[in-house]
């Protein structure tokens, strides 16, 4: 019996001392050498290994922002779960500018809906913006405005857009933007703009792409931008943040100061803003029906 | 003799050629023209002429400046209303002059007779010289610059001329027309290009499907020592380049290379007619036979139309657009443009308008791929669809370069034999683009 | 002015769609159907009807009620599922097994990967592996047809008792020590050629035919649903091995007509290997798809455990088609390789 007891010991231990031997010579001799930033970024995301990224898992997510990194952005990689705050973490790690010191969202700059911009024709083909856009002009005729098959939705990995039917735009939810940027680089147009967050969420943009002239654009779509200029004109001296190009007004986000004067003058209502303007008080005038008409003009 | 075809794919729409007794008409002058300036492969003209000038047929308003370009000569004589942006077929904007079109006063150059001309005055460099500067672009639909293609460089061995008379798209009957009309201008035509070219040998490609063209090319062919006329069996795409070389003379040309790396030349017939035109009469490039066709046309019609003329005319010229049209069709139905709007002019590149109405317009539900295997089997250049549809799905560009994505010829076999109607042609047509960036991205590094 | 479509070319359409493929090989099988009702009796009718209903009822269940998106349940693909399955089973076989096999087959070997399309291996050939393995006894005791009294119409034979189908009794005969020729002139039934042929021998409900499944074969090489590439190398592969074999040793081996005629091998070499959706997508792949499978099936038949290799080795070569198509890439145009 102990023979037995003695022979099995020794066998076995043999057995696990070898294995162990062999394991540590093949851990030494095939180690894989990896990039230490890999482990640090690996640890700071959060290890759910979701795949909502689209990498395999944590660790492959890890790989390309050291990948990104090394080839200068690593705009369009955000970890859904772990938000904004983790992106800002891995940027500094990796030396990257995660969102330019100041929270950006991203804008869409188009208001050409069903209803001011009516279909032309029908896009019979895959629902993708890049393939709509290589054909022609898309369904509304507008060569810059937006296509409406949501490529930009389908890419944003934190569900922040979702496609309007009764408008036919896309709709950023600004809670849940974390100004990855992967909607921006989507757009074949380049329609989307990460523009900054603004004082007390205020900000004001030209809701239009459009580089045809006036007159042309006009029969495109009713709210598109006709280059008048009045804008330019509206605002105050000291700010001048609109500038005219190519029959497109376009208002510079970083000397803007939200003032909204300039929504009010524009005839076709293509500048947008998260607030609203309060009505201008009347004037106070004896005739009645004067003032009406007057309110009516500045409609 | 006996029909010859390539080896690998192929589908076999129904032909439709509808409009293959209709002899060519001669529309008339429309009042206002618009011709484009990029109406060829490479860099668009730049216009030579401003608002107000006096144009007669056959001026110059656009030159070809960059190596790759052709120019643009005035297909009608009047004043030059604007040298603008105007829409094209796909809605995007190019510059254009527009003509107001007074009369129909001729250049003096320019031979206006029908008569036939067979003797060849020029040398092969002239010949060369005169289809640049007559604008002579491929009228097959592709409109490359046909003198780029006769400036054969140094070492290049050439020894075969080959003609495609093939048209294997279903409805248009512009070239069977010509064959029929035309016969012996475009043998003469032949001629030039062969000595333009310095070789002896020819091959004129046709479908067999137009048995009376056939007949009479070969007739007129007997007194043309050089120039052979091959039937071909009628399989689509028997009239793609890299096909048509492979049946009429069983070169394969590799991939990414080009006919001239296996000693061919190809040109389109209605391009040899234009040739002849050009090197025997100064005649430039002004005017092409357009098939104006669909189901439920009472005449569909050839048309020899001038450059520039909108659509529309040729729309009116057939009784208007049929009830029930949803897709208006410019070029051919496996490879031409479905068009926005009318509002857009004739140009070089129109080989026919098709009128589809609503049982042939839409596309039909797309299905989960059943791996039927059918797109490989008929894709002609021996490709993979269903797994490039896929990778160009999840993006994976360098996955698809290795596919030889880049030799695909956009036929639209695949899709069209596809059970599933899935867009694999559209999706390919993407990977295609984005494989070409890649690529010049990399060169630039 | 109306709205015109715009779409990219091709603006035309071929005619061959999956309702036509799938609905054409269910005409395919028409014969092998009318033949097992000519030998089993109305058993098999039941046996398929019940195999068609819960497949296409499964697929119709889950698409509906479980993933809610379009329900595809009607575009035949079912429906050839169900009658193959069928095919591969005893007219003998309680229904409540058949519907038990219908609900793994689609269920679990095509709904669970993603639906049509998607399934790596033959759904009825999974079905009828997972049916063998549940249900062994019950799966490999065939009816003889015998079909002069009124039992036939339920499938049994004269006495009451069932019998094993020629290569069952082969199988068992070699073990046992005996030789083939004897074991054929003892056998029940006889096992000529033509019974074979014609199909008036014991086995599952569609496999026993191979007149019948030839002409359902010749039915969609004529309407281009298949290439004869499959059926030909896959038969070809496991006459040329048997035959090697029974050449150097008739008396423990088979001779290779009667491998090709008996067992389901006829039946899974028209319908079953050549089912698109598992068999490898260039020519090139398909041949050796199929002069594997046919070595596999020989294999399992001549030194395997079972006396039937067909649905294995089908689904075997199933799990290496990703790895052909993979590596064997059909032939290009061209072959110069230029990446530029």
């Amino acid at each position: 019996m102990d023979g037995i007891i003695l022979y099995s010991v020794i066998s076995l231990g043999a057995v696990a001392a070898i294995s162990a031997m062999v394991l540590f010579f093949i851990a030494k001799k095939f180690n894989v050498v990896e990039d230490p930033r890999i482990d640090v970024v690996a640890e700071l995301l959060p290890g759910a290994n979701c795949g909502g990224c689209g990498y395999p898992g944590c660790r492959g997510m890890a790989e390309a922002f050291v990948k990104g990194a090394d080839a200068g952005s690593i705009a369009g990689l955000g970890c859904p779960p772990g938000g904004s705050a983790t992106s800002e973490k891995i940027g500094k790690v990796l030396g990257m500018e995660v969102a330019a010191g100041e929270p950006m969202v991203a804008v869409l700059r188009c208001g050409g809906t069903h209803e001011k911009a009516p279909k032309k024709t029908e896009f019979d083909g895959p629902s993708k913006c890049s393939i709509s856009h290589a054909v022609y002009t898309g369904e509304k005729g507008c060569p810059n405005g937006c296509l409406g098959l949501g490529d930009c939705v389908k890419i944003c990995a934190f569900g922040a857009m979702y496609m309007d039917d009764k408008t036919g735009l896309p709709v950023i939810i600004e809670a849940k933007c974390v100004s990855c940027g992967a909607c921006v680089k989507a757009c074949p147009r380049k329609i989307i703009e990460l523009r900054p967050l603004g004082r007390k969420n205020r900000r004001v943009w030209v809701n239009c792409r459009s580089l045809e002239k006036g007159a042309v654009a006009m029969k495109v779509c009713k709210a598109a931008c006709i280059a008048c200029g009045k804008c330019v004109k509206e605002c105050p001296e000291k700010v001048q943040a609109i500038t005219l190009d190519n029959f497109l007004a376009y208002i510079d986000p970083k000397k803007c100061i939200a003032c909204g004067k300039c929504i009010a003058v524009c005839p076709t209502k293509a500048i947008s803003a998260t607030f609203e303007m309060p009505a201008p008080k009347p004037k106070p005038v004896e005739d009645g029906t004067a003032e009406v008409k007057k309110e009516e003009v500045k409609q | 003799m006996k029909l010859k075809t390539f080896k690998i794919g192929g589908v076999h729409p129904p032909e439709n050629k509808m409009a293959a007794n209709s002899p060519i008409e001669a529309l008339s002058l429309p009042k206002r023209v618009s011709i484009p300036m990029n109406q060829h492969i490479g860099a668009p003209a730049n216009p030579v002429v401003k608002k107000g000038d006096d144009v007669k047929v056959g001026t110059l308003i656009g030159k070809g400046e960059s190596f790759i370009s052709a120019n643009i000569h005035s297909s009608v004589s009047g004043k030059v209303f604007a040298v603008e942006t105007v829409m094209d077929t796909t809605g995007y904007k190019v510059k254009a002059v527009i003509i107001d079109v007074e009369g129909d006063v001729w250049e003096d150059s320019i031979i206006h007779s029908g008569a036939l001309i067979k003797d060849i005055k020029l040398e092969s460099a002239e010949i060369v010289e005169r289809i640049k500067s007559c604008g002579i672009v491929g009228l097959g639909g592709a409109c490359f610059p046909t003198h780029v293609k006769y400036m054969v460089p140094e070492g290049k061995k050439l020894d075969t001329l080959v003609i495609n008379a093939v048209e294997c798209e279903p409805y248009l009957t512009a070239d069977h027309r010509i064959m029929l009309e035309r016969t012996e201008e475009i043998m003469v035509g032949i001629e030039i290009m062969k000595k333009a070219l310095k070789i002896n040998r020819a091959i004129v490609g046709i479908e067999a499907n137009k048995p009376d063209a056939i007949a009479k090319m070969e007739k007129v062919a007997a007194n043309f020592p050089g120039t052979e006329i091959q039937p071909l069996k009628v399989q689509y795409p028997q009239g793609a380049e890299k096909q048509l070389i492979k049946s009429v003379v069983n070169r394969e040309v590799p991939s990414g290379k080009l006919p001239l790396d296996v000693g061919c030349v190809v040109n389109n017939v209605g391009t040899a007619l234009a040739i002849y035109e050009a090197v025997q009469k100064n005649k430039p490039l002004i005017e092409r036979v357009v098939t104006v066709t669909g189901k439920k046309l009472s005449k569909p019609a050839n048309y020899l139309v001038r450059i520039g003329t909108p659509v529309d005319m040729l729309v009116e010229a057939v009784g208007g657009i049929p009830e029930g049209t949803e897709k208006i069709v410019n070029g051919g139905p496996m490879m031409g443009k479905a068009v926005s709007t009318t509002e857009v002019s004739v140009t070089k590149g129109t080989s026919g308008i098709i009128f589809f109405d609503k049982s042939e317009a839409r596309r039909k539900r797309i299905a989960n791929c059943i791996r039927c295997g059918k797109c490989v089997s008929v894709c002609a250049m021996g490709l993979e669809p269903y797994l490039m549809e896929k990778l160009v799905e999840k993006s994976r560009w360098e996955e698809i370069e290795k596919l030889a994505v880049t030799d695909c010829i956009e036929c639209g076999s695949c899709s069209y034999t596809c059970p599933s109607s899935r867009p694999l042609l559209d999706l390919i047509r993407l990977g295609k683009a984005n494989v070409n960036r890649i690529r010049w991205e990399r060169s630039k590094k | 002015m109306s709205r015109y479509i715009v779409s990219l070319s091709p603006h035309e359409k071929g005619t061959y769609t999956v309702e036509r493929v799938m609905w054409g090989v269910v005409i395919a099988l028409l014969p092998s159907f009318l033949a097992s009702i000519y030998f089993f009796g109305i058993r098999a009718v039941a046996v398929t009807a019940v195999a068609m209903i819960t497949c296409i009822g499964v697929e119709y269940f889950i698409q509906k009620f479980m993933l809610k998106c379009e329900v595809t349940a009607f575009d035949g693909s079912a429906a050839i599922t169900g009658m193959l399955l069928a095919f591969n089973l005893p007219s003998s076989i309680p229904l409540w097994e058949v519907v038990v096999g219908g609900i793994f087959s689609i269920g679990i070997a095509k709904m669970v990967f993603g639906g049509l399309g998607k399934n790596p291996f033959n759904p009825a050939l999974a079905g009828r592996a997972f049916m063998l393995a549940s249900f062994p006894v019950d799966m490999t005791t065939w009816p003889i047809p015998i079909k002069t009294s009124m039992l036939w119409a339920m499938g049994k034979t004269v006495d009451g008792t069932t019998s094993a189908s020629p290569l069952g009794l082969l199988k068992e005969g070699i073990k046992a020590g005996g030789n083939v020729p004897e074991i054929f002139a003892n056998a029940p039934q006889s096992f000529d050629y033509f019974n074979l042929f014609i199909g008036n021998v014991g086995g599952c409900i569609g496999e026993v035919s191979a007149l019948a499944i030839i002409l359902g074969g010749l039915y969609m090489l004529y309407k281009k649903i298949i290439t004869w590439h499959i059926p030909v190398f896959y038969l070809g592969s496991l006459f040329v091995f048997t035959g090697v074999f029974w050449m150097i040793d008739p008396n423990h081996y088979a001779d290779p007509l009667f491998h090709i005629l008996s067992g389901g091998v006829m039946l899974g070499a028209w319908f079953m290997a050549t089912d698109m959706v598992t068999s490898p997508m260039s020519v090139k792949g398909q041949i050796l798809f199929a002069v594997i499978a046919g070595v596999l099936c020989g294999s399992i038949r001549l030194f395997g455990g079972y006396p039937e290799g067909c649905s294995y080795s089908i689904l075997i070569m199933n799990a290496f088609v990703p790895l052909i198509d993979k590596y064997i890439k059909p032939v290009r145009f061209g072959k110069e390789v230029n990446y530029g």
